[in-house]
């Protein structure tokens, strides 16, 4: 196979650690308000993400950096074109990142509420972002022959790609809901499931609408059925959730994300990001990748790379795999 | 202000702000390891209350590293795409190892450390400390290996007007990155030197019955070692760069000097007295240390130091002497280019990071002087002094970056005189087409958050700093059999 083929894989399936990772720790953070009845149960949810989040967030910085390496125009014309959406994915994501570190340095309500109101707004935002980027790249851009943007700032703002932040938003709330679930013990556990088994089949619909009509514009016979296979598993999902089988119902949603990913990026290909304008102007597989050599070099890098990176992850996850509970939580000890 | 100027300041505050964590992050991080593996060792409990202190501050100022390195990571692409399209095939590579390699290990290992105090085996715990302080190395390794072939492009040919790499082992081997990259290293070690040293002194000053002097000794004499060892290796290896970038960016480094006629032997300029002003620079009147430039840039006294006049002659025979007519460069198109970078920067820029460096070192030596076999001056000047002499460190790094980044204009990536020719470019025809409102926005936006987190990381860590040992480990609980009670840190 060709080495820019399995970059393409590569990127789509960083892309899809990311969702199914960082998925649940956005939507535990937009969750938190909902979910929790007092500070102990919000500390119990950020607790359960605490070990964790940092390392899911790397996920999207290597499938932004691997873009760069392996299709350099890609990486450029979609983050230029897209400049407003992608700042707002930024500044989601500090707010985000120093709220969980921040929130607890302080015995303080009113500072708890405010860095609270950052860890909702900054997994409500990047999700919203990142789900727009994701649609952006499979419906495509008004890009002209050099890649360059042409047409208004907020061209990356359209029906299809506003779907596209539905769906990571909606999906990152059943997979917190269900993570919360999975994680915690006593009283928020139950609440927990409760609300995904009543948000799921709503939340989960602007997803299935978007794989669905990626297949409409240009699906092929087997991201048919990688779409197909989605929504098995969502309904898996949901009845292994009905039975209290809470990891099953997990894992279950992981299937549902990565055939959505493997869906919507199956159609995308042989593009990478197609112009809106000519067909002839998109960006392609094949001619947004990075030379032969340099891609060779970033093979080796990740056959040895990614493996270790899942070994140590899955490790982390294993040595924080006990649930949390508000008996768990220590008295607040600050300066 | 043109797309150009506002995405170059942008860059700049953005990357500035980002290397004012980083190296707090990097220095200390392996000094808390070192502080933990002395425990591990020891049993002595000062070195565990040592850790858990310094390490505390390490999280407060890292959460902060790591946000801003996530825009770091966007930023080509959002502002600089027709730069990031001329390298990608080069620049690419070494930044998404620095992900796969560092980024995966740094954050994961770092959750395994702040959570894993009661979880995890004594030396596994260890371990996780140092994977943490290696990767943070490592990271650096990489970007800098980016960074460094930007300012010397090597291992590439030319194919359709663009870089294309032919050898990974000559950018990650680039001579300017493995002078680069120990030169940055040990620019952390002195920033978290400065720390351990301010904030030990002036614990230590306030005689407080906590129990903890031991503590605050062993933190003012690390740190004070720590400072003079990374002095002497930033003299050390800023000598080496110095020699490379007489060879690699002649413009630069007359610049650094505001040297305006070719010299030899080349006098060094200690101090500038009156303007450095680029129009000008005949008014540049210095005291100077004859034949010193020579030396720093050869290793002899007597080689010849081309000067701005001598090397803009030659810069517009070799890379042209006006911008191509091209609408991209919006009123450069066809313009001259003016090769000279912005003097006074440079100049003062280059001076700042020596001097500042120097009295971070001299800091030092005198706290360790003063706190000899158990001493402690009783003046009121003491801690203040200590205290102010962390921002020096601070200073010489930012004044080293701005120095290199700038020295480097007009170009983005600049060219190597012995290399490929035609691999370089205009900072100019670097810069995305976007609207001036955009990246505006951007900017604007991105202070006003990066100035709020500021103060805000600068009270937490104030708070954290002054409440000493006992305000990051609480007393020992009565059910601390109960190993279920977790070590959280949220
Ligand atoms: C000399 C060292 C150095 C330099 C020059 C830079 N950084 Fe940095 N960066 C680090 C050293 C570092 C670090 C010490 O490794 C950090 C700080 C906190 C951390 O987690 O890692 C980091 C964090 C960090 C992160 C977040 C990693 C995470 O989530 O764990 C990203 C994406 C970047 N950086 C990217 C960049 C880019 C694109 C730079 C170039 C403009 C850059 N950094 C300059
Ligand atoms: C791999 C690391 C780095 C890369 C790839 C890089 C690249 C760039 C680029 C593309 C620009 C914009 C063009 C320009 O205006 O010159 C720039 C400017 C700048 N960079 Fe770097 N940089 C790196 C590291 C740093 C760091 C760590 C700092 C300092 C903390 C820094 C300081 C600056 C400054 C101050 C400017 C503005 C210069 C100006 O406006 O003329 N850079 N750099
Ligand atoms: C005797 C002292 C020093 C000398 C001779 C020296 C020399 C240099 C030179 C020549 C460069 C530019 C390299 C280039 O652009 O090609 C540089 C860069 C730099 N310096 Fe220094 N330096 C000294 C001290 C310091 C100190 C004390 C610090 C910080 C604490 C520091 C931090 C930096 C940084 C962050 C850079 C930019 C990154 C890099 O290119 O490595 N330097 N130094």
């Amino acid at each position: 196979m060709e080495l820019s083929i399995v970059w393409f894989c590569v990127i789509a399936l960083l892309w899809l650690g990311y969702l199914f990772l960082e998925g649940f720790d956005f939507g535990v953070g937009m969750l938190m308000p909902f979910l929790a009845k007092d500070n102990t149960e919000r500390r119990v949810m950020v607790n359960t993400i605490g070990p964790v989040w940092d390392g899911n967030e790397v996920w999207v910085i290597v499938a932004i950096g691997a873009t760069f390496a392996a299709f350099p125009g890609w990486y450029a014309s979609l983050l230029s074109a897209a400049y407003l959406p992608v700042l707002c994915v930024l500044l989601g994501l500090i707010g985000r990142g120093v709220a969980f570190e921040y929130r607890g340095k302080v015995d303080s309500d009113r500072w708890r509420a405010a860095w609270d109101k950052v860890i909702f707004t900054g997994s409500l935002v990047p999700a919203l972002g990142i789900g727009l980027l994701i649609a952006t790249t499979v419906f495509g851009l008004p890009l002209d022959a050099e890649g360059n943007r042409v047409g208004p700032v907020l061209a990356a703002v359209r029906p299809e790609t506003l779907l596209g932040a539905a769906a990571v938003v909606g999906f990152a709330l059943v997979h917190g809901a269900v993570f919360t679930s999975l994680k915690t013990d006593g009283d928020i556990r139950h609440r927990a499931r409760e609300l995904a088994l009543r948000l799921g089949p709503l939340a989960l619909v602007p997803l299935g609408a978007l794989v669905v009509l990626a297949q409409l514009r240009s699906g092929s016979g087997w991201t048919w059925l990688a779409a197909g296979v989605a929504g098995a598993a969502a309904l898996v999902s949901f009845a292994r959730l009905l039975r209290g089988r809470e990891g099953q119902a997990f894992a279950a949603l992981g299937v549902v994300i990565a055939a959505s990913v493997v869906a919507l990026f199956g159609s995308l290909y042989p593009n990478v990001l197609p112009s809106t304008l000519d067909p002839a102007w998109s960006l392609t597989v094949e001619g947004a990748a990075s030379s032969p050599y340099a891609l060779g070099v970033m093979s080796w890098v990740a056959l040895f790379g990614t493996p270790a990176v899942l070994i140590y992850q899955a490790w982390t996850y294993w040595v924080f795999r006990k649930r949390v509970s508000t008996a768990h939580i220590p008295p607040v000890h600050v300066p | 202000m043109d797309v150009l100027d506002l995405a170059r300041w942008q860059f700049g505050i953005t990357t500035v702000y980002h290397f004012l964590m980083v190296p707090l992050t990097i220095g200390l991080a392996v000094l808390v390891a070192g502080m933990q593996t002395a425990w591990v060792r020891t049993g002595d409990v000062k070195y565990l209350r040592m850790t858990k202190f310094w390490g505390k501050l390490m999280l407060v100022n890292f959460a902060m590293g790591v946000v801003t390195g996530i825009v770091q990571e966007f930023q080509f692409g959002m502002s600089w795409s027709a730069y990031s399209r001329f390298v990608g095939d080069v620049f690419g590579a070494p930044l998404a190892m620095e992900g796969l390699v560092a980024f995966f290990v740094e954050s994961t290992f770092l959750g395994l450390w702040i959570f894993g105090w009661d979880r995890l085996p004594k030396r596994v715990h260890l371990a996780c400390a140092w994977a943490f302080s290696l990767a943070t190395i490592a990271s650096a390794y990489f970007i800098l290996a980016a960074n460094s072939w930007m300012q010397h492009p090597v291992g590439v040919e030319l194919v359709d007007g663009r870089p294309r790499l032919t050898s990974i082992w000559a950018v990650l081997g680039n001579n300017t990155a493995l002078a680069a990259v120990p030169h940055t290293v040990a620019g952390c070690f002195a920033v978290a030197a400065a720390v351990l040293v301010g904030i030990g002194a002036w614990h230590l000053a306030k005689r407080r019955a906590d129990g903890d002097e031991p503590v605050w000794r062993a933190s003012v004499k690390l740190g004070g070692w720590v400072g003079v060892v990374a002095f002497s290796a930033l003299a050390i290896t800023g000598d080496v760069q110095g020699k490379l970038m007489f060879e690699q960016q002649p413009m630069k480094m007359a610049a650094a000097e505001a040297l305006c006629h070719t010299e030899a032997p080349a006098s060094f300029s200690v101090f500038a007295i009156g303007d450095v002003s680029r129009q000008d620079c005949e008014s540049v009147k210095s005291i100077t240390v004859p034949a010193l430039l020579s030396f720093l840039a050869h290793s002899d006294f007597s080689t010849e130091v081309r000067g701005v006049e001598q090397l803009v002659q030659e810069y517009q025979a070799k890379y042209g002497a006006n911008y191509p007519v091209d609408p991209a460069l919006g009123e450069l198109s066809g313009q001259p280019i003016d090769y000279v970078p912005n003097l006074p920067v440079t100049y003062w820029g280059f001076r700042f990071m020596i001097g500042f460096g120097a009295l971070s070192a001299l800091a030092s030596v005198a706290v360790l002087w003063f706190t000899r076999k158990g001493r402690l001056p009783s003046t009121k000047w003491f801690p203040r002094l200590a205290l102010a002499g962390i921002a020096t460190p601070f200073l010489a790094n930012t004044a080293g970056w701005v120095f290199t980044e700038m020295g480097r204009q007009p170009f983005v990536v600049a060219p190597n005189p012995t290399g490929v020719d035609g691999v370089w470019l205009f900072t100019a025809r670097g810069v995305s087409g976007l609207t001036a409102g955009e990246v505006l926005t951007s900017l604007i936006a991105l202070t006003t958050v990066y100035a709020v987190l500021a103060v805000v990381e600068f009270s937490l860590l104030r708070r954290y700093a002054r409440a000493g040992v006992a305000g990051v480990m609480p007393p020992d609980r009565p059910d601390k059999s109960d190993d279920d009670k977790l070590a959280f840190a949220y």
